[in-house]
């Protein structure tokens, strides 16, 4: 074995990369089913589908109703929390919309005043008409629609991503 | 007592921790630095206390989507001393988030920040919004219905990030909604990740503070040149320097101390705030609001003019940041004494009084419809039967919500308990028909008797 001066310079520089190097290898080993666990929600993006909110004759013509069912992110360990609500209008003759129940503020809840016609938001004072455009307060746009469909006399409304307000709206 | 010292000796000996600790403790500090340095250590204190009191919490608290609500019902209401172990741990981000600001607002209007201490600076404005972050997931780990909304709020804002936002939302939230990833993400932001950087930056904050010394108190006309400071520092204690321990310590400890027991009495005076509703998205009614430390930044989101909130979401953060990391590179020598930068002393009491504000406001939020003022025809006596109806329109049309009349109502528009002095039936109808600039347009909802019973109604207001 050769002594430690027998090593030339720039062998040992050669062999110190080499070390670094490797450890470098086996932290970014290491580290990928971690940063895997952190962005695994956009590698296993969540299929949207439909749920049944109800029979068309529980929708009375020209009355907003809040419909409940569950997200897309629905799982074992979800609990209540995978709970989803929007707000159905039925327009007459079968033609049936469906608003997100978030504000396009910030997301907050926003709910039908049955007699005022309005949807309100109690976070920073959205209000919406029926038809979901802006009446007063900070929203940049109308209320998201869901899809809606009739099947069989069952109303469905397809699952969807929080909707989020994008900069430019 | 000799055996144990003896073993305490043996410890000392092959350990080395005297060795270590006892430089550190008796290294020489500037004389004169007295109580407005005992911030930072009240942070630390504070900073302490959080682990301390998060470990008792987590033995007891459930991490998942569905358990967690379950787990803090638990903790509040059944647990041995729970509501006071949860009512520490909330004063004490309050008070972590309080002393943080003294902290920096002392470090500021002294200069500390100027040579040879831009590190010491920088990495406490990391630690500042390390701290925000911190009390921003610890109140939504109690995963009630606020807890829900305010994880909603942060994927909204995130969401306005052009290209990205989408994808870090779903980072952020586990999934594109609400769902059973949720919960354990905040869980592990809060509990592994967040305090992990803190710890290390503490731990490089605190290093710095012994590596450059703390900061001698100012004085006007004292210049801080970066050419001969570290040998004046070094001079100056030479010959005037104080051990830390005890001559500067013993008001950390004490003033430490006194801000752990005060915690600890609000905890057992007040215990912790009380949950709100289930953890249940698709309960609608409900009024979301943060903690009072998020109050001021919920409240700038109702003032802020809606043209320009997007930008200001996105960009705003970013400036202040950049903003305040530059900071010690913009101004790093020269004057250090308040009183020869009273800009500085200004533009500081300009933001505490902004902060303080919005505060204010945010408790308020005189912005938000109120949904439960009690209805005006209940409260107020009409024996004219028009007048009576007009009374019910005004409240089941939500005109009340925004409006008071006689004390009740909301505050979003205008008081309208004289409204009949000022204007006449038209332009009562005009306003009501056509909206105004943060009023709906009434015209498609009120039919015509309605709109004049209403008018007729207004109209009696003098």
């Amino acid at each position: 074995m050769k002594e430690e001066e027998e090593i030339s310079d720039s062998r040992r520089s050669f062999l110190m990369k080499i070390s670094l190097g490797l450890g470098g290898f086996a932290a970014l080993l290491a580290g990928v089913p971690i940063l895997g666990a952190l962005v695994q929600p956009i590698i296993l993006d969540k299929k949207q589908t439909w749920r049944a909110v109800g029979k068309l004759s529980e929708f009375a013509e020209g009355e907003t109703k809040l419909v409940k069912f569950k997200n897309a992110e629905a799982g074992d360990w979800a609990g209540v929390s995978a709970n989803s609500a929007a707000w159905v209008r039925h327009d007459g003759a079968g033609k049936l919309t469906c608003f997100s129940a978030n504000c396009t503020h910030l997301g907050c809840p926003v709910r039908w005043e049955k007699d005022a016609e309005l949807f309100m938001c109690p976070c920073h004072g959205g209000v919406y008409y029926q038809d979901g455009t802006v009446a007063a307060g900070p929203p940049p746009k109308s209320l998201t629609q869901y899809s809606i469909r009739v099947k069989n006399g069952n109303v469905e409304v397809k699952t969807a991503p929080i909707p989020l307000t994008k900069i430019t709206a | 007592m000799g055996f144990l010292k003896k073993i305490a000796t043996w410890i000392d000996d092959r350990t080395g921790i005297s060795d270590a600790i006892m430089p550190l403790a008796k290294h020489l500090v500037p004389p004169g630095a007295k109580w407005n340095y005992v911030f930072g250590s009240a942070t630390l204190f504070c900073f302490i206390l959080q682990v301390a009191t998060g470990i008792g919490l987590s033995l007891l608290y459930q991490p998942s989507s569905a358990n967690a609500y379950h787990s803090l019902a638990y903790i509040t209401h059944e647990a041995f001393l729970g509501n006071v172990l949860r009512g520490i741990h909330y004063f004490g981000a309050s008070g972590m988030i309080l002393f943080v600001g003294i902290h920096m607002i002392r470090v500021y209007i002294t200069a500390a920040y100027k040579y040879p201490r831009e590190m010491n600076w920088i990495t406490g404005v990391i630690l500042l919004f390390l701290t925000i972050a911190m009390g921003f997931t610890g109140q939504l780990l109690r995963w009630d219905s606020n807890g829900v909304w305010s994880s909603v709020v942060a994927a909204e804002q995130l969401g306005r990030i052009p290209l990205i936002g989408t994808y870090l939302v779903q980072i952020l939230l586990g999934g594109s909604a609400i769902g059973e990833h949720t919960l354990n993400r905040f869980f592990s932001f809060h509990v592994f990740l967040f305090p992990s950087l803190m710890f290390m930056l503490i731990g490089l904050h605190l290093f710095l503070v012994f590596k450059n010394g703390i900061s001698e108190p100012p004085k006007a006309g004292r210049l801080v040149d970066p050419k001969t400071y570290r040998k004046w520092y070094q001079d100056m204690l030479n010959k005037k320097g104080v051990p830390f321990w005890p001559n500067a310590a013993w008001r950390d400890a004490l003033f430490g101390a006194v801000v752990v027991i005060c915690i600890v009495g609000l905890a057992i005076a007040f215990g912790a705030p009380e949950l709100t509703q289930a953890p249940d998205p698709s309960i609608l009614k409900t009024t979301p609001a943060p903690d009072w430390y998020m109050l001021p930044i919920f409240a700038l989101f109702a003032l802020m003019p809606p043209k320009i909130e997007s930008y200001i979401i996105v960009i705003g953060p970013v400036l202040t940041v950049v903003g305040l990391l530059a900071l010690p590179f913009l101004s790093n020598k020269g004057e250090r004494s308040p009183i020869r930068r009273p800009w500085a002393v200004f533009g500081t009491l300009c933001v505490v009084v902004f902060i303080g504000t919005l505060l204010y406001i945010g408790l308020k939020a005189p912005w938000s419809p109120k949904f439960d003022t009690k209805p005006i025809y209940k409260q107020l006596k009409a024996t004219n039967p028009q007048i009576k109806q007009g009374m019910v329109l005004f409240y089941k049309k939500g005109c009340q919500y925004c409006h008071k009349v006689a004390g009740n109502g909301g505050d979003t528009g205008p008081y309208l308990t004289l409204i009949g002095r000022k204007w006449n039936a038209d332009q009562l109808k005009v306003q009501i028909v056509n909206g105004g600039k943060n009023m709906p347009a009434y015209g498609a909802i009120l039919k015509k008797e309605e709109l004049d019973l209403l008018v007729n109604y207004l109209g009696t207001l003098k």
